[in-house]
């Protein structure tokens, strides 16, 4: 049986001007910059571009619009958005600056109704609600804040409950799982796709090529890659550090080392790896 | 000169997208909801993303719905995407039964779950997309191969009355629909071509082509 096709997803977590990631969404590494990132994704055929202002909910605001203004002039494949998104405007102003849809988290937790509102007035293929789950004494808990604060909702009816309230799209990852290129949480995929009859796509843990051919054999939509993808364009590219254009801790990227768990992957051997092609 | 193509704001929609694939397609884009600017235009693209409803209704506010048949009427080429397709047609079944511009005879409906054998409501994603009727020669699919998978991103689907009018099918769940239809001066894509790469690109190339030629 063929596999369906799946989306394969490059996701750019930014923290002010620069491309971040952390493992287990602590101790980021300032990785470059968003707009390069992103056309080396779209260059390489990548099916979407995830962008995350993994600090705006902490600032109470989403700091990404130049960024997807200025991406969505070269790009010309889907931008979801994310971080820090709180109300209609801010979802109005990301789709007017090039996004395509939109991720919520956040503020969909503190207030679920503000899901229907936004497939009201976007369409529901607009909205993506982003679900952050930590596997803590046994059990799944989602977390909010990009992982900082415990929701204590119950994961099942959580994604319930966003599909009742006209959710496009299901955004399921994995923070005990993120950065660590250890594999997909295949348990928590699993109980997830029993009730979820929307789009999912799922993140966190893909380090090699058998993790990827693992995850794609489950029913799932798109996965998307974070450190995967990064560390294998900053080993291959000799100018992704430039003194004086970077802020924050630098040191791991100019030391070029300690990819611990990651095979050297790109976008095309993932999607031969996902689809059968 | 470049043909200058107006890219109708009327609050729905990824124009900012749109106007950078025309832009990398030496289509010259005016972004307007003015009735002079339409009607100077040598093009019109209707984007459009979310309700059919709130599209209606906005199109309506603005009182643009007579200038914009007005143009199609007049043999202006029109590009319309996603539901800026949808919005060519009759009427459509989203929240309760909604009248649309009627440029093209049809209706715009909700899949139905038991055709398309389950899969998931909205459609997202990559699909190929095959031939009709129609020959994409003269269309703006001339340069698109066959089965080429395109980016889509949408609940409803158009039923057109005249299979003619269909440049392309495509298949979700076991269920062929409608993506793309050619009649006259009147193009239209379910899906997104300003979102499916390279070869969605090849799409404004070819509408800047018709565009030079009217």
């Amino acid at each position: 049986m063929t596999k369906k096709f799946k989306r394969v997803i490059a996701r750019l977590d930014v923290k002010g001007p620069n491309v971040v990631k952390g493992v287990q969404m602590e101790g980021l590494r300032v990785l470059g910059q968003p707009e390069e990132f992103a056309e080396y994704y779209y260059n390489q055929n990548a099916d979407e571009i995830i962008f995350s202002d993994i600090v705006a909910s902490l600032y109470g605001r989403n700091n990404l619009i130049d960024v997807v203004s200025k991406t969505a002039k070269n790009i010309f494949i889907p931008l979801i958005v994310g971080g820090g998104i709180r109300t209609l405007k801010d979802i109005y102003d990301l789709l007017r600056a090039g996004a395509d849809k939109i991720s919520l988290n956040s503020a969909a937790i503190k207030n679920p109704k503000f899901i229907q509102e936004a497939v009201k007035e976007f369409g529901s293929s607009t909205i993506t609600i982003s679900v952050e789950v930590n596997f803590l004494n046994n059990k799944y808990e989602i977390f909010y804040n990009n992982g900082r604060e415990p929701a204590n909702i119950d994961l099942n009816e959580w994604i319930n409950e966003c599909q009742d309230r006209g959710a496009g799209e299901i955004l399921l990852s994995a923070i005990h799982k993120d950065g660590t290129g250890k594999g997909y949480d295949t348990n928590l995929i699993d109980q997830v796709k029993e009730i979820v009859y929307i789009p999912l796509i799922v993140q966190g843990g893909a380090g090699s090529i058998k993790d990827i051919e693992h995850v794609s054999n489950y029913e799932i939509d798109g996965i998307v890659l974070s450190s995967a993808l990064h560390y294998t364009k900053i080993l291959q590219d000799d100018n992704v550090y430039r003194e004086g254009s970077l802020e924050g801790n630098k040191e791991f990227l100019k030391s070029k080392k300690n990819f611990l768990n990651f095979e050297k992957l790109n976008i095309e051997m993932i999607k031969k790896a996902v689809s059968n092609l | 000169m470049s043909p200058k193509c107006l890219i109708l704001d009327y609050g729905m929609g990824n124009i900012k997208s749109i106007k950078a694939a025309c832009e990398y397609s030496d289509i010259e884009t005016i972004v307007s909801n003015k009735k002079k600017d339409i009607n100077s235009s040598n093009a019109l693209i209707l984007p459009g993303v979310g309700s059919f409803k709130k599209a209606m209704e906005n199109l309506t506010n603005l009182d643009l719905l007579e200038v914009i048949k007005d143009q199609a009427l007049n043999n202006k080429p029109i590009l319309g995407i996603c539901l800026g397709m949808q919005l060519l047609f009759e009427e459509s079944e989203e929240f309760g039964k909604t009248i649309g511009l009627g440029l093209v005879k049809g209706r715009v409906k909700k899949f139905d779950i038991k055709k398309i054998n389950n899969n998931k409501i909205p459609h997202v994603g990559w699909s190929s997309i095959f031939k009709n009727k129609q020959k994409w020669e003269d269309t703006i699919l001339a340069k698109i191969e066959e089965n080429q998978k395109m980016y889509f991103v949408h609940s409803f689907y158009v039923e057109a009355q005249d299979e003619s009018v269909i440049s392309s099918k495509t298949n979700y769940g076991g269920f062929n629909f409608c993506s793309s239809v050619n009649k006259e001066n009147l193009f239209a894509t379910q899906f997104h071509p300003e979102k499916s790469g390279r070869e969605g690109l090849k799409i404004f190339n070819e509408f800047s082509k018709v565009i030079k030629q009217n």
